[in-house]
């Protein structure tokens, strides 16, 4: 019997062949395997479960398109520059601001957060074609509005049609004198979201990182995979600055186009969410030789693992002093601010279904707050995020990911610099240190339960059977989940809220979990004549 | 926030810049959450599904099912017939809804695929169980806008389900525009307290205003019901509250079931909503009750109560063509001047028709009203021509906060305040509710802004 039932027991496999019954034989085959009832010891290592494949159509999913992790996710919080939608009018509407990713403007006051760009295709362009609308647009948003730089993002007619906009990015960067990116992240590429990082992350790499050469300060780390939600790239720089380390650049939250064309510069890349950028630190490491290392800002435990990977990286005695004096103060504070949440919170059980990190990110926090991560599983993540970065020799290419570009990178003749030998990089390496994730297998023990790419059928089940005190997910499930009487936390914008990373962010978090459970208004649900049948009421009045 | 819109109008003729409009699918999503037991489809990639349920949830706070045909770069290439298909059995077996209604997107638009065809033949192999409906219709979203969208849905109600009645029957059809719940309810309301024979559709009450009770429902109490909605080919008349979002619904009924239409506004302010309250009263022979009267009484008692603050006080209003249309005829009749009027949906019609508007309430001074606009020619507007009031929807907050003008959220989307699913704009007491809004949100900006030296007011 699982250890996940702290209510009527319900066997794990049992509940997984009964759910998988609920699909047509060859659907219920495929969604067998992304489903993994967790076991102990050597039975648990050799698990293995599937990943970032088609999701079935007519399934109701979590799922997002190409186009929203590359111009939503990944590019779209770069703040000094004009994001330029390519495409019918709705894809730059839905992520216009939807994703809370916050950005200060530099000394040159260039912010266009606020700001939707669409070239609004119309019927004639797809017809006739849209590469001149598009040259005009971005000539537009030149002259108006003078921005660092400008992107361009294909939707999914602009592949159909076969408008070049690489063409017309590099015509119109020789024009107006800014640099134009064109992104083909067409929505129907790839199978999830996932497919537009990696489109993403190769652009980023060849067209702005290694731009502009500028001596560093020793202790100067990038931050990668961290986008500023509610503000957690703040308070994470706050404490890096507080250990005299210097963050150069952070992708993208917060990110100015100016700091990414210097972010090889930097010595250490740390890799917050692993799905999105994780193809953005392999390059700058074999390219300008910056070893990268796998943290995680959420939940003051994590924070100082995090911090120590930095202090173990600059092997600096000084460094290291400072970063532990940090740690100690923040996370004396920190205990104290999570206090007076903790026993209403204790012994709850968290179910987790949120993007390609966040679903591992968030357990170890819950688990300070003494709750119980009991179901998990991301939304559009590979294995290697589920079982560790080892087994990516072993997955399979398929027809969905063979057409995303693997770029071919090479150590740069002149700029290749690791800022630490090699053999004390072969000894972080082996230590886990550097270049290594474990991923979500290595924190869900035997007993859970992990389920990727969640469908709707498959949580309207979980709520029913398991009644977990809290569900995290994303906006669209939201109210699902809290029309059974369930409350939900949103795990991509924070409910409005925030920011959750660091040690101050680690407070805000309790507060708002202990605000979502322990809600008085939940029990107000059950109106008191519920079950009163009419007679008897008829009866009493 | 907005600082980089030069004060001069830029000009422009490919890039458009804070739109004041979305996409056709997402309209006939919602249209379609309008009927009982239905499970909208997007027949497209993934993102477009992910992206209209997550924006109709950040506007109406409740559970927006749908499904879509998860499309991959080989079915961009070889059709996606075999994705719908795939999806009609997995719908059917996993979801059970009573019907599927699919609609396009701009990927199944360019490639062309042939929605007719491949819904029979799911049909006639039993893909589709039988008793159960697959409706559809073409939401290219390189075309019109999301009110285009929501009123091909309508049509595409109709023209999969109504069906042909000879018998005399003294009933009307009510197709509302794309609105909220609570101003369904209302039109409902209204009806029910005329004692109409009558079908509405699409409704979204019950559907996406549904309460909390700890009990999910997939597929909620509300909506319009299929039966009934066959019925609707043997009214005797349909009323298409709304040009843009249901005459077409109301020409096709006409076409196939021989039911004649009358377009009219959306009942939002007094005139729109006699219009309404008179059209049913004529067509079924019905007095107008007490309690309509009364509530008409209030409204135009409020207007004159509170003359002072709205008289002559200009305004901004965007939006969409049949929400916006009644809007500015309310705040003309009250006395106030709507100087920039805006819909991001096309269509000259919406500039005559406010052209018209103002002649019949004998304006002479300067206007700007536009069709194909957007939020950042808005704004230059704004900053050439100031106004005492902004109206639109949320997107408008950062706008009103660039420039100091109270602003009243109004229409859809409404992303970032409460009540509109609840609260009414239609009918009477919807135009009470409106109007209270801003009268107190002008009053509060008195207030805030009584200089230190004065004594705030105490009445208003």
């Amino acid at each position: 019997m699982s250890e996940i039932m702290t209510g009527p027991e319900v066997n794990l496999e049992s509940w997984v062949d009964n759910i998988i019954s609920k699909y047509p034989p060859k659907v219920a085959k495929k969604r067998r395997r992304h489903m993994v009832v967790r076991e102990d010891g050597e039975a648990g290592c050799s698990q293995t479960i599937e990943a970032n494949t088609r999701t079935v159509p007519g399934i109701i999913t979590q799922r997002g398109c190409c186009y929203a992790g590359c111009k939503g996710v990944v590019i779209g919080p770069i703040g000094d520059m004009v994001h330029i939608t390519h495409g019918p009018v709705g894809c730059g509407y839905y992520s216009w601001l939807t994703r809370r990713n916050m950005y200060k403007a530099r000394d040159d006051k260039k912010n266009y957060m606020s700001y939707c760009f669409t070239t609004d295709m119309q019927d004639h362009d797809v017809i006739f074609g849209g590469e001149k609308k598009l040259a005009q647009a971005i000539r537009e948003a030149a002259q108006i509005f003078k921005p660092a730089a400008i992107s361009v993002h294909a939707t999914c007619p602009v592949g159909l049609i076969g408008d070049d906009i690489h063409q017309v990015a590099k015509d119109m960067e020789k024009e107006t004198g800014i640099p134009v990116m064109a992104f083909s992240c067409e929505g129907y590429k790839g199978v999830s979201q996932s497919a537009g990082h990696h489109i993403a992350n190769n652009k980023l790499f060849t067209s702005a990182v290694g731009k502009v050469d500028e001596p560093q300060p020793e202790f100067t780390i990038n931050i990668l995979g961290e986008y500023n939600i509610g503000g957690d790239a703040w308070e994470i720089e706050r404490v890096f600055e507080k250990c005299g380390i210097k963050v150069l650049s952070t992708f993208s939250g917060n990110m100015s186009y100016f700091e990414m064309e210097k972010a090889h510069n930097a010595k250490f890349n740390l890799v917050m969410c692993h799905r999105s950028i994780n193809y953005l630190a392999e390059m700058m490491e074999k390219k300008y030789g910056i070893p990268w290392a796998k943290v995680n800002f959420i939940g003051p435990e994590s924070m100082a693992k995090s911090m120590r990977k930095v202090a173990a990286f600059f092997n600096n005695d000084e460094l290291t002093k400072r970063i532990e004096a940090v740690i100690e103060e923040e996370v004396e504070n920190a205990k104290k601010g999570i206090e007076p949440y903790l026993k209403g919170l204790e012994g709850k059980r968290v179910m987790l279904f949120v993007g390609g990190s966040r679903a591992h990110h968030y357990q170890s926090v819950f688990r300070e707050l003494g709750m119980e991560p009991v179901v998990a599983g991301y939304e559009f993540a590979h294995r290697d995020d589920y079982e560790g970065r080892h087994v990516i020799p072993t997955i399979k290419v398929d027809a969905d990911s063979k057409n995303i570009e693997e770029l071919k990178v090479e150590a740069d003749p002149e700029r290749y610099m690791p800022a630490i030998d090699e053999e004390y990089r072969k000894r972080l390496e082996e230590e886990g240190v550097l270049s290594n994730y474990d991923g979500m297998w290595a924190d869900m023990g035997g007993g859970t339960l992990i389920i990727d790419d969640i469908s709707h059928v498959e949580l309207e089940r979980l709520i029913l059977d398991f009644r977990p005190d809290l569900i995290c997910s994303g906006i669209k499930d939201k109210y699902v989940i809290e029309k059974f009487g369930v409350p939900s936390k949103q795990l991509h914008n924070y409910d409005y809220s925030g920011p959750y990373a660091g040690f101050k962010g680690a407070v805000n978090f309790a507060r708002d979990i202990d605000m979502l459970i322990n809600n008085p208004a939940w029990k107000l649900a059950r109106a008191p004549w519920k079950d009163r049948s009419f007679l008897n009421a008829s009866l009493n009045s | 926030m907005l600082h980089h819109t030069p004060d001069e109008i830029s000009e422009r003729h490919a890039l458009k810049v804070n739109p004041a409009k979305t996409c056709q699918p997402i309209g006939a999503m919602y249209a379609a959450l309008g009927v009982h037991g239905c499970l909208p489809h997007s027949h497209g990639s993934q993102g477009c599904c992910s992206y209209h349920r997550s924006h109709l949830t950040r506007h109406y706070k409740e559970p927006v099912m749908a499904s879509t045909s998860s499309f991959t770069e080989g079915a961009s290439v070889f059709g996606g017939g075999p994705n719908l298909r795939q999806s009609l059995k997995t719908i059917f077996q996993v979801y059970n809804p009573d019907i599927v209604a699919v609609h396009t997107t701009c990927l199944s638009e360019t490639i062309g695929d042939d929605l007719p065809s491949i819904i029979k033949s799911a049909v006639e192999d039993k893909t589709v169980p039988e008793g159960k409906h697959v409706i559809h219709c073409n939401t290219p979203s390189y075309v019109g806008s999301h009110v285009t969208g929501y009123s091909n849905m309508a049509a595409g109600i109709v023209k999969c389900l109504c069906e042909k009645d000879e018998t005399e029957s003294k009933r009307i059809n009510v197709i509302p525009g794309f609105t909220d719940p609570s101003d369904m309810r209302k039109i409902k309301g209204m009806l029910k307290e005329m004692k109409a024979d009558f079908i509405m559709f699409p409704d979204t009450s019950g559907v996406l205003d549904t309460p909390q009770t700890a009990e999910y429902k997939m597929y909620p109490d509300g909506g319009a019901k299929i039966s009934d909605i066959m019925r609707a080919g043997g009214s005797s008349l349909s009323l298409c509250l709304g040009k843009w979002s249901s005459e077409a619904a109301g020409v096709e009924l006409e076409k196939k079931c021989s039911v004649p239409f009358r377009v009219l506004d959306l009942p939002i302010g007094v005139l729109a909503t006699d219009r309404f309250v008179e059209a049913v009263s004529q067509e079924l022979g019905l007095p107008v009750p007490k309690s309509i009267r009364d509530e008409r009484g209030k409204l135009v008692d409020m207007l004159t109560d509170y003359q002072q603050y709205l008289y002559k006080k200009k305004v901004a209003i965007f939006g969409d063509p049949d929400t916006v249309i009644p809007m500015t005829e309310f705040l003309l009749s009250a006395g106030m001047m709507p100087k920039h009027i805006i819909t991001g949906t096309p269509g000259k019609a919406f500039e005559k028709r406010i052209d018209s508007m103002m002649k019949e309430h004998g304006h002479d001074y300067e206007y700007n009203c536009s069709n194909s606009a957007d939020l950042f020619y808005l704004h230059q507007l704004i900053k050439k021509e100031p106004v005492d009031l902004l109206i639109g929807n949320t997107y408008g907050k950062y706008i009103a906060a660039e420039e100091n003008i109270p602003f009243v959220r109004f229409g859809f989307p409404i992303l970032d305040r409460v009540g509109h699913s609840h609260f009414p704009k239609a009918g009477y007491m919807g135009g009470m509710h409106f109007i209270s809004g801003v009268i107190n949100t002008l009053l509060d900006k008195m207030d805030r802004e009584t200089p230190e030296d004065m004594t705030m007011e105490l009445v208003a």
